[in-house]
């Protein structure tokens, strides 16, 4: 079984979670011998671009010391075998058409969706 | 059971947050009448869905006690389920993502629930006839 994962929303609660619990799941499947790749799509294509600073997050004493760090993460599943791909439009329409992407990410038109969902026995939308 | 499935539903919303889960129940419980076998991955804020603590409150906007409130309660719709399914020869397997319910100090669950990994998700999905994401949004 082949499972295309897409994730769509974006930056919920990865301060808490010091990930994106979507991308993480990914990694765990993973570890436990799932075939899966990643369709990252809409708020969600931000963590593919290379170079985001998430720390400095502080209440009183209390500081964050480990940030997420999501071009980390999606480089991780790179290293995986996991093939990342990445909507161009979702890309273009945030201004990120031309920033620097995680090494070995594909960027895919929106209408080549439909064959990437084609090539997958299963597509779980998160 | 002639035509009988085994379906996989992984949901994510905490209770009380959207009604996702309502509609995720609607879906299991169609699947528990027809006596199939459920595989539940519960991540996240899901967790607590289970949870035994839950304790139903009156309504005083409603002028009702707790009791003639009925006010919901996720843990018992987990419970139903499970009744249901196995009422009619099918059953439930429901997993708590389990270092979710750790953050969240809820490991006090309904009989019935066992705690797991994300590879359980994986299993469980490898083992059915289709699987259904509920992500949260």
């Amino acid at each position: 079984m082949k499972v295309l994962q897409v994730i769509e929303s974006a930056y919920r609660a990865t301060q808490e979670e010091q990930d994106d619990t979507i991308v993480w799941i990914s990694h765990a499947m993973k570890g436990a011998g799932a075939d899966l790749n990643v369709l990252l799509r809409g708020n969600a294509v931000n963590y593919a671009v290379d170079g985001q600073d998430a720390s400095g997050l502080a209440f009183s004493a209390w500081k964050q010391t480990q940030p997420p760090n999501m071009a980390r993460d999606v480089a991780g599943l790179v290293d995986k075998g996991v093939e990342i791909y990445i909507t161009e439009e979702d890309l273009a329409e945030r201004g990120l058409g031309g920033a620097g992407l995680v090494a070995g990410v594909k960027p895919v038109p929106r209408a080549g969706v439909p064959a990437l969902f084609a090539a997958h026995d299963q597509v779980w939308h998160w | 059971m002639a035509g009988k499935k085994t379906l996989t539903f992984a949901l994510m919303d905490a209770p009380y947050e959207s009604a996702r889960t309502t509609t995720a129940f609607r879906l299991m419980d169609i699947a528990a009448r027809r006596g199939y076998d459920i595989r539940v991955f519960a991540y996240e804020g899901a967790v607590c869905v289970p949870f035994a603590q839950q304790t139903a409150h009156p309504n005083a906007l409603h002028g009702r006690d707790a009791e003639e409130e009925n006010h919901p309660l996720p843990k018992d719709w987990v419970a139903a389920l499970m009744t249901e399914a196995e009422s009619n020869g099918g059953s439930v397997d429901w997993v708590n993502c389990g270092l979710c319910v750790d953050e969240r100090g809820v490991a006090d669950a309904i009989e019935g629930v066992r705690r797991g990994t994300p590879g359980d998700l994986w299993s469980m999905a490898g083992e059915s006839d289709n699987t259904l994401i509920m992500g949260t949004r």
